[in-house]
């Protein structure tokens, strides 16, 4: 079969105009309702629980997931599945934990909660590090994604791409704040969800809608291996660790965290996750699905004949099944993606270095509604120009170890503090303090001393870290640190101040 | 179930909650990662034509995921939502005497 990927697509790039010129109109009236600093984080905390559960799910599902997962199952069988499921079961702990009382103790970003009970100045800069690392590689991984997805998809040079991404996702969050940035997400969490259910609803028509003959078929083809544990998980700790940043790095990343302030209390932020996890569970299935589709009727040579690592199995399948034209719409909604995501990345880094560093460290929470509004506006414009640079500079470097990292970071310097922040009295300002700085350090430390980057890409004959994945190690130090920190030198002015505060954690600020 | 009334009992009841659920959570999640890591021939055993017994149990982690989220939902609407309420009535009370 021969496949019109990566030729100039006429259909791809008319849908993803007509996505970029939806989302600007979007971004023009939202412009003119982004007023103050509160519309500019969170959108006037006016988003409903439906909205907000789309825009959670929209923030989550990255290109990199889609498209990656689809590759994996298509490529492997049934390991794709053991990392579906990973994406998804960070979910419940945000509801469990974390959803309600940061939308009841925090304003702008999660360090609000932490900073409502400790010391406000430290606090705020050891949890900017670990956010800014969080948003930094992120950032850099979906921008790398991007150049190389856009190569692939529309045939556009990897430096134009990356420019592109950088421009649009600037002028949603320049102009439109939080309220552009939701309704993209919005968009683009429907037409994503949308075209993955088609898209699998046209591979199982041709197995009359049975799971099981899909499956069977290509068990039939490719041996019944496909359908048990292959070997992406060889080693069960490395298997565990990487189980533990997923789960609970979810519940670290500043850019979810920070949806929940968009919505008006904390009811609706719990009700909010409920449609999330149900719109991410569902999505997580449907890739299981088209990765077999694409496995079966497109055949595994054809898919890493155009790109080895199997990224490009959900479009392959989809002009397989719908033609050039749904090619077209799944690029678009690919690139789409990248966008959102991007957006979402930038908004919570301006929020960190606005109101984290420059309103409550540099000025003491004394700017008014305008400086606060401007500097949000300035560290936006230089967190665009940061991730284009990034995003060039990294061009054909392997970035795949960085989503990972990304997450781990956040399982390590943010998810023990938050949490601890929210359960426990002890806790003080060293020890949460110590925390976030020894998560950070430690998931970068581990990482470079890994055989991710010691031998496949430093190409050392041996790493001082057996595992690919730190969270193990440095998930229990992190949280070893701020409790032994709190218990050697406790502070029992930080303990009262937990009990005052524990009627605002159930009930918001009343 | 007698429902609690001070702020105390109110939070005990909502942690304990949260923790059952996030521990019930993590039992299920890493025990099917262990049972791949450490039992891969049982997990191959096909249930029937094109499904695994590791298929079938991949899915139902999902499943568990969607329905400890949809009991906490459940939970939180009425038992502590009420709860929350009758904090809030009684500080009224407080306030107007």
């Amino acid at each position: 079969m021969t496949s019109s990927l990566g030729e100039p697509n006429a259909i791809a790039i008319s849908f993803f105009l007509v996505f970029i010129a939806l989302s600007l109109v979007i971004t023009a009236w939202a412009a003119r309702r982004t007023k103050t600093a509160d519309h500019f984080y969170t959108a006037g905390r006016s988003v409903t629980a439906f909205q907000n559960g789309l825009a959670l799910a929209g923030d989550f599902m990255s290109a990199a997931s889609f498209l990656g997962i689809a590759g994996l199952v298509a490529l492997s069988g049934f390991d794709g599945l053991i990392y579906s499921i990973g994406w998804l079961v960070g979910w419940p702990i945000v509801m469990f934990l974390i959803a309600e009382p940061l939308r009841n103790l925090g304003r702008y970003t999660f360090a609000d909660v932490l900073a409502a009970r400790l010391r406000q100045t430290p606090i705020r800069i050891a949890a900017s590090i670990g956010s800014l690392a969080v948003i930094a590689f992120y950032l850099i991984a979906q921008m790398v994604g991007a150049g190389n997805l856009i190569r692939l998809l529309f045939g556009l040079p990897y430096e134009a791409a990356v420019a592109i991404v950088g421009v649009v996702m600037l002028a949603y969050v320049l102009f439109g704040g939080m309220i552009a940035t939701t309704w993209v997400q919005i968009v683009k969490a429907v037409l994503l969800l949308g075209g993955a259910t088609l898209l699998a609803g046209l591979v199982l028509a041709r197995f009359d809608f049975s799971l099981f003959a899909l499956f069977s078929k290509a068990a039939e083809q490719y041996g019944s291996g496909v359908l048990s544990p292959g070997r992406q998980v060889s080693d069960p700790i490395d298997a565990v660790s990487l189980g533990l940043a997923l789960m609970l790095g979810t519940a670290g990343l500043p850019h979810i965290l920070m949806r929940f302030y968009t919505v008006p209390d904390a009811r609706t932020a719990r009700t909010s996750v409920g449609y999330a996890t149900a719109f991410i569970g569902f999505f997580y299935l449907l890739t299981f699905i088209l990765g077999f589709g694409a496995m079966v009727l497109i055949g595994r040579d054809a898919i890493t004949a155009i790109d080895a690592g199997g990224n490009m199995a959900a479009p392959l399948l989809a002009e397989g099944v719908g033609g050039t034209p749904f090619l077209g719409f799944i690029s678009a909604v690919a690139f789409a993606t990248i966008l959102a995501v991007v957006a979402g990345l930038t908004l919570s880094g301006a929020a960190t270095l606005s109101h984290d560093l420059w309103v409550s460290v540099v000025r003491g929470d004394k700017a008014d509604q305008r400086e606060q509004l401007l500097v949000a506006r300035g560290a936006t414009v230089l967190l665009a120009i940061v991730s284009i640079v990034l995003g060039i500079a990294f061009k054909g470097q392997n970035v795949a170890y960085m989503v990972g990292l990304a997450f781990a970071i956040a399982a390590s310097a943010n998810f023990p503090a938050l949490v601890l922040s929210i359960f426990w009295s002890r806790l003080t300002t060293a020890g949460a303090q110590s925390s976030m700085i020894v998560g950070t350090v430690a998931s970068l430390l581990l990482i470079y001393s890994s055989p991710t980057i010691q031998i496949d890409i430093l190409h050392n004959t041996n790493a001082w870290f057996p595992l690919r994945n730190p969270g193990i190690v440095s998930i229990p130090l992190s949280f070893a640190v701020a409790i032994g920190v709190s218990l050697l030198w406790p502070v029992s002015s930080e303990a009262r101040r937990f009990t005052e505060l524990e009627r605002q954690l159930h009930l918001g600020i009343e | 179930m007698p429902t609690t009334s001070t702020l105390e009992a109110v939070s005990a009841a909502r942690w304990r909650v949260a923790i059952s659920l996030t521990i019930a959570m993590m039992v299920v999640y890493f025990g099917f990662i262990l049972l791949v890591a450490f039992n891969k021939p049982l997990l191959g055993t096909p249930v029937t034509e094109g499904l695994s017994l590791g298929m079938l149990l991949g899915v139902l982690v999902i499943l568990v995921a969607w329905l400890l989220t949809w009991f906490y939902i459940r939970w939180a609407n009425t038992h502590y939502d009420e709860s929350l309420d009758r904090l809030r009535a009684a500080a009224a009370r407080e306030g107007s005497r």
